[in-house]
């Protein structure tokens, strides 16, 4: 990146903006660690039944209930609780399956060279031209509403970012001498694969993997958002944003905002988190 | 034939292939459901009847292969097929919801374009001060979805407010675009603070570049040096990404339609989706991989007429 080739050669700076990032890359951690512990834990901490209906209707903010009462006057804070199970593990479903196709294709693709290769761009050609959004959508018409199909279109769709980086990173460490000495001391085209190139890639993958999963939860979100992905009464950030819209003009924007508040939360987080593992693996890979 | 002209036609010849492949797949959809009948009928049960109906109309017993190339042929002469749910041709339904994704996609578009580039030339070019601002700002911009930004602005300016409309289109261009302005905003903000940063680096890398600083010790007016030769050499990539930008736009809509209640072809693909109407389905999501992947290509043909070397690396990044 031209970032970085600009910044070279100012040390001191870098240097002071490094720890000023690192501080913020730890208060991330700490959110996301919130957030995700929460995920775990939020059917036994939440503090009512996210389905029982409490009678107050639209209620603000109070110290019975939290975030106050939705439409139906369920409690907030336990639907945003709960909710957080589908709404930050559907993101890592994707992220694992994304990146497991998207570094097959780029592996077999580096590796074999030739028309395997070119093949492999073309096919990656066709599924860039698919924006996400569209390919999620199809899904939901052809296989019905439900976290499923988007989780398993979107990872189909985020197969040509990884695999468009992954593969820059395995020819990188294909065209090292090291490579080619082992080739000629016979050892294996798996071995070779195995040991050496997957490992090499770790680094550079991992920082796509964090990037990517801030990406699939706002693709996630905005189709729960969109009424065909989880479906009610089960509890989903994007969904309870969707459903509460109704409440805003009602004068009770609590169980939209709270919702979206913590789409942004995360996002963010995990975003800050991303950009510095990626600074990692430039200077682990310079 | 010269080499740009090579070029150009290569990529023409590349856009057209990766059309016809992904027409396949979004015809393909259909058989992949397992039981197109099932599908079509919309969850409808299926008497013999309706069976016989829809294996006519959908030409069902005929081959594959001359299915998809009856389709195809069709789509491109503006016959749409005929939506299941909605009883009516396909294209009754997207023809008069068009307009109005395309009247909101374009204002978006202005807005990205002034503010996006405006704030990244800002902070590029006035000093620390604006360059953090601008910085912090587009960070939350980034983590800003559509959704969110919607019900911000709706809680805000609409419902608090009462400045703009909660739903609908309105009608006559100055109400239209009354209710059409939050629309816009929430769909932009996330693109326009990715822009911002994309124009500001490339803006920097060519700031710092070995050019610049010859044509500055020249005493070649700081002006002239950012319209010539900043600017203009920043410009291909500030292009090719506000492209992709542009061209994912039109999908994106979809998400603005539905949260402003807007009648465009975003909200209807997603109802049709929602109520598996596959035909309307691929029609919608083959007009959308069109223009994303035509748009694409016509900023990438601007880029490379812009600055031909640009394309020796063989890739855009």
């Amino acid at each position: 990146m031209s970032v970085v080739q600009i910044t070279n050669g100012k040390a001191p700076a870098v240097a002071k903006r490094a720890a000023q990032r690192d501080w913020l890359f730890i208060a991330a951690l700490i959110v996301f660690g919130v957030i995700a512990l929460a995920a775990l834990l939020g059917p036994w901490i939440a503090p009512y039944d996210p389905y029982a209906l409490s009678g107050e209707v639209n209620g603000a903010a109070s110290p019975d209930h939290l975030f106050g009462t939705d439409d139906l006057g369920r409690d907030i804070l336990s639907r945003v609780l709960v909710g957080a199970q589908a709404s930050v593990f559907a993101p890592i479903a994707v992220v694992i399956l994304s990146t497991v196709l998207g570094v097959a294709f780029a592996l077999i693709g580096a590796w074999f060279g030739g028309w395997v290769s070119g093949t492999i761009a073309r096919i990656i050609d066709v599924i860039f031209a698919i924006p996400g959004l569209v390919v999620a959508v199809l899904a939901v018409a052809m296989f019905g509403k439900g976290l499923v199909a988007p989780i398993v279109a979107l990872s189909i769709a985020y197969i040509p970012v990884v695999a468009r980086l992954s593969q820059t990173a395995a020819s990188r460490e294909l065209g090292k001498p090291y490579v080619a000495a082992l080739r000629v001391q016979g050892v294996s085209s798996w071995a070779i694969l195995l040991r050496h190139l997957l490992p090499a890639m770790v680094p550079i993958v991992a920082a796509q993997m964090a990037i990517g999963f801030g990406y699939s939860m706002l693709d996630l979100a905005a189709i729960s958002f969109l009424g065909l992905g989880q479906q009610p009464p089960a509890p989903d950030w994007g969904s309870m944003i969707s459903t509460g819209q109704a409440g805003i003009t009602a004068g009770a924007p609590e169980q939209s905002v709270f919702p979206a508040i913590l789409v942004v939360i995360t996002v963010l987080a995990v975003g800050i988190i991303g950009a510095r593992v990626t600074v990692w693996a430039e200077e682990k890979d310079a | 034939m010269n080499a740009l002209t090579r070029i150009l036609l290569g990529r023409l010849g590349g856009l057209v292939l990766t059309l016809f492949l992904a027409s396949i797949v979004i015809f393909s959809t259909l058989l992949l459901t397992g039981d197109p009948i099932a599908t079509l009928a919309g969850g409808a049960k299926p008497t013999p009847e309706l069976i016989a109906q829809i294996r006519a109309e959908y030409h069902l017993d005929a081959p594959v292969w001359g299915r998809y190339w009856d389709w195809l042929t069709g789509v491109v002469q503006g016959h749409f097929g005929r939506s299941f749910v909605y009883k009516t041709d396909v294209m009754n339904l997207v023809a008069p919801r068009f307009g109005i994704t395309l009247q909101l996609v374009i204002l978006t578009v202005i807005l990205i374009l002034i503010f996006g580039v405006g704030s990244g030339i800002l902070a590029a070019t006035r000093g620390r001060v604006v360059d953090r601002t601008v910085g912090i700002l587009t960070s939350l911009g980034m983590a800003a979805p559509t959704f969110v930004v919607a019900i911000l602005l709706i809680w805000i300016f609409a419902q608090s407010l009462g400045w703009f409309p909660v739903f609908g289109a309105g009608d006559g261009f100055w109400d239209r675009l009354w209710h059409l302005f939050l629309p816009a905003v929430s769909l932009a903000v996330l693109f326009l603070a990715y822009i911002s940063r994309v124009t500001r680096s490339s803006l920097i890398a060519q700031l710092h570049s070995e050019h610049v600083d010859t044509a500055r010790v020249r005493g070649i007016p700081r002006q002239r040096i950012f319209a010539t030769h900043v600017f203009r050499n920043a410009s291909p990539q500030i292009l090719a990404i506000s492209g992709t930008t542009i061209a994912g736009l039109f999908a994106a809509s979809a998400i603005a339609e539905v949260a402003f209640g807007l009648g465009g072809i975003g909200s209807l693909l997603v109802e049709a989706a929602a109520r598996s109407d596959l035909p309307v389905v691929q029609i919608l999501s083959l007009i959308l991989v069109t223009i994303f992947v035509v748009l694409n290509a016509i900023a990438d043909f601007i880029s490379i007429l812009i600055d031909p070397t640009s394309v020796v690396g063989g890739n855009r990044e």
